[in-house]
């Protein structure tokens, strides 16, 4: 599992939050988050013991633990072996790691207009 | 065939649920598929569909068709149906599973969105009460003149047959992995550690053709390719 880097805004596995989260630095969150997060040119990792009930826009997402709700992101989304996602995903690029669970859709919009 | 009671007096009903795996170390099977090949001769010059893919999570078909420029639901349904929560009795005492309740949670979608429904082995696998109101539900999602593909057993398949899932590498080539359900432990709510187990899914029942063709008399059409590996692929035309 990959940890958060040094600099890096974090939200611990104990913390809880409800309401909507926005930003312009890139996000390790690995605590329960209930809302929405907007993260527009920047990217957000949920971490393993994250538990995410929320929409996300971010520049990238990478998800390790669990998710709840719809993925825009304007470039790529990274779905590890242990990532549990319930939503739809739309994205530039998707890779998702044997294990990993999706009930949702997948739609790939690049920015060739393809 | 195994009964409902066993199968989830086995499963943990954790915060997150049972998750299928393939069995690790399991060899990867490729196969030949006949109706795989026919569904993509159909899409070859198609744009922007809108599939269904009801097998486990798979990077490969959703590699697959996004890379065509296709949209792709994943959705797995037999992981889905092993919910406790769905466990009732019908009015003989029988232990069956909340048909209704299943729908509700799963295949929500507006009807006639999907032009591809990928059901792989789906209706040998499931849990009879499922089985009709799954297939119902299905035709109303496909549009017209959508396609569903299915596998089902032959009777000389055995009843021990092992579920896979099924990965597109080809326009007419799968990639076959064995299905176990993982052992996990898990801390409840209490606090206390539970630990799920599992012998697997397990064939359910051996249709024949005039079931499954009753299965779907309310498609337009429905045609059968018979494969070596005592299997039979069925693609079916809303």
């Amino acid at each position: 599992m990959s940890t958060p880097a040094s600099g890096l805004a974090q939200i611990g596995k104990s913390v809880v939050i409800k309401g909507e989260l926005s930003g312009s630095e890139d996000l390790y969150l690995d605590g329960q988050v209930e809302g929405s997060i907007a993260l527009k040119g920047n990217s957000l990792t949920v971490g393993p013991n994250g538990q995410v009930k929320a929409s996300i826009d971010a520049k990238g997402v990478v998800v390790q633990g669990r998710l709840e709700g719809n993925i825009q992101a304007s470039d790529r989304v990274d779905l590890r072996k242990s990532a549990t996602v319930t939503g739809d995903i739309t994205a530039q690029r998707i890779s998702i790691e044997e294990g990993a669970f999706l009930k949702g859709k997948v739609d790939i919009h690049r920015s060739d207009g393809k | 065939m195994s009964s409902v009671s066993q199968t989830f007096m086995k499963l943990f009903r954790g915060s997150s649920g049972p998750e299928t795996v393939p069995a690790q170390g399991s060899p990867k099977l490729t196969r030949r598929s006949s109706g795989l090949g026919e569904l993509s001769r159909s899409w070859e010059s198609a744009e922007n569909l809108c599939v269904l893919d009801l097998g486990s999570t798979s990077p490969a078909n959703i590699r697959h068709f996004t890379e065509h420029g296709h949209r792709i639901y994943s959705e797995d349904l037999l992981t889905a149906s092993t919910d406790p929560e769905l466990l009732t009795k019908d009015e003989q005492g029988n232990a069956i599973l909340d048909s209704r309740k299943f729908l509700a949670d799963n295949l929500v979608y507006p009807a006639a969105h999907f032009d591809v429904v990928f059901c792989w082995n789906l209706p040998d696998y499931l849990h009879e009460s499922l089985v009709k109101p799954v297939v119902g539900r299905l035709w109303s999602v496909l549009k017209p003149g959508g396609m569903l593909l299915a596998f089902f057993h032959t009777r000389d398949a055995g009843p021990d047959s092992p579920c896979h899932r099924f990965h597109i590498i080809g326009a007419d080539t799968l990639e076959m992995q064995k299905i176990v359900l993982r052992r996990e432990a898990r801390r409840g709510p209490t606090g206390a550690v539970h630990t799920a187990i599992s012998d697997g899914f397990q064939l359910q029942r051996v249709f024949n053709n005039r079931h499954i063709e009753n299965l779907f008399r309310d498609f337009a059409s429905i045609k059968f390719f018979l494969a070596r590996d005592n299997v039979r692929e069925v693609l079916v035309v809303r």
